[in-house]
């Protein structure tokens, strides 16, 4: 490789973005450049905004003061949050399958490659109902191998992984950086990889408590 | 865009048919409304075949509401609801395929039952075609007037009043044009001016409809 990480281009980029939520700011001048190859540690305590700011990044949660940018033309991101989206009456292939579906296509090889890579080989035709909580979470991050996506959006991928799990899964968001992807990621758990950048929501906060308490913050 | 609705479809079909007893709880309640109906009022021929129109008519609607507030609502509760408005498609075209599959489940197999219900409720033979007709056209619009219900509800715990607030005043044309169809065939008039009625209300839900509930899901 001829480049640094430095030169990487830019995938990712917030300005004074802010999010108040039941009139309560959670974070407020936010202002981020990811580029590709980092990966992003979002850290904050219980009701920081960590999961809102991912929301609000995929696009889920709307954005009223500040703005995002997708510098690269046609970025992909993927969002797997708390909620893992997976239908408990199919098979963990099916899940798959339309999950992908969605924006792309897959044949049932590729799926059954991905699944024994998130350890699940011999489960695909499993319905999920039928699935343990941490296999139901390697079911929907086994999406990851599936789609070539630019972003990965991770709300606590760690929870009811078993330990072997969270190193399988720190080794894939290693590669997936390594190739020039980027992870934002929220857990409670340190992260040791070279390339992590810690985010740490409490600081945003901090800039709000100047305001006074009683009126209110205005966000403008 | 095709495959990514597609994609919805063929899902929530694999979904109805491992659980059919969606797809059976509107029609056994449209069957037994209609049913037990004779048993209330009086198993007279002459009276039942003036009422069947509006009955027939009114359980449909009933039965469509019944299956409505699910639309959206597990696949809010188990996340997919999410994945699928994150997918670079219109949310539009998303509602359209759900209530698409809501009304091959709930719709159709009422229109498909409806000559039989017809003849239970002494409905003239040469009115069946105008009921059958007049369905076709009428629980598609049901179906989409209630997706924006549906979507407004979604996240709202205990919804179903809610929704059935919202959604019956948008119902009352459709019903009262459709009922009124069957009772100008069972009486030998004609029927084209209520079948454009209806049909114009169809093409205005399903211009409108898909939009606003589109927009609802995001809120």
């Amino acid at each position: 490789m001829s480049f640094t990480l430095s030169a990487m281009p830019h995938l990712l980029c917030t300005s004074d973005l802010a999010c108040e939520r039941d009139s309560r700011v959670l974070y407020n001048g936010l202002n981020i450049a990811v580029k590709a190859g980092e990966l992003w540690h979002v850290k904050g305590r219980n009701g920081a905004g960590k999961t809102t700011l991912l929301r609000q990044l995929s696009g889920l949660h709307p954005v009223d003061t500040g703005k995002i940018l997708y510098p690269k033309e046609s970025t992909k991101v993927i969002y797997i949050g708390h909620k893992l989206g997976l239908k408990e009456q199919l098979s963990a292939d099916e899940n798959l399958s339309w999950l992908v579906g969605l924006d792309g296509s897959s044949t049932q090889e590729q799926r059954y490659a991905a699944l024994e890579r998130v350890g699940l080989r011999g489960y695909e035709e499993n319905t999920v109902a039928q699935l343990s909580a941490g296999q139901k979470r390697r079911v929907a991050l086994a999406r990851l191998h599936l789609c070539k996506v630019d972003i990965w959006l991770l709300d606590e991928p760690f929870t009811s992984l078993d330990q072997q799990g969270i190193v399988d899964e720190l080794d894939w968001l290693n590669q997936h950086t390594l190739s020039g992807g980027a992870v934002l990621m929220t857990s409670h758990q340190e992260i040791s990889l070279p390339q992590v950048k810690v985010l740490d929501l409490g600081q945003y906060t901090a800039l709000s408590s100047q305001w006074p308490q009683n009126e209110g913050v205005p966000l403008v | 865009m095709m495959r990514f609705m597609w994609t919805i479809i063929r899902r929530d079909l694999l979904l109805v048919a491992r659980q059919p007893a969606e797809m059976i709880n509107p029609l056994v309640f449209f069957v037994l409304v209609i049913a037990l109906f004779p048993l209330g009022i009086s198993p007279e021929a002459s009276l039942l075949s003036q009422t069947a129109a509006g009955v027939i008519w009114v359980a449909a609607m009933l039965a469509t509401l019944l299956s409505l507030e699910l639309l959206f609502k597990l696949d809010h509760d188990d996340g997919s609801l999410e994945q699928l408005l994150l997918a670079p498609y219109p949310s539009w075209s998303l509602v359209l395929a759900k209530v698409f599959v809501h009304w091959l489940v709930s719709g159709l197999p009422l229109i498909l039952i409806s000559p039989l219900i017809a003849t239970m409720l002494f409905l003239p033979s040469h009115a069946v075609p105008a009921l059958m007709l007049s369905l076709l056209i009428g629980t598609p619009t049901l179906s989409l007037l209630g997706a924006i219900g549906a979507a407004l509800v979604t996240g709202v715990r205990g919804g179903g009043m809610l929704l059935t607030l919202l959604i019956l005043p948008l119902y009352v044309p459709v019903i009262i044009f459709g009922a009124s169809s069957v009772a100008a065939a069972a009486q030998g008039m004609a029927i084209g001016g209520y079948m454009a009625l209806l049909a114009a209300m169809f093409v205005f839900a399903l211009m409108i409809t898909p939009w606003a509930a589109g927009a609802a899901l995001k809120l």
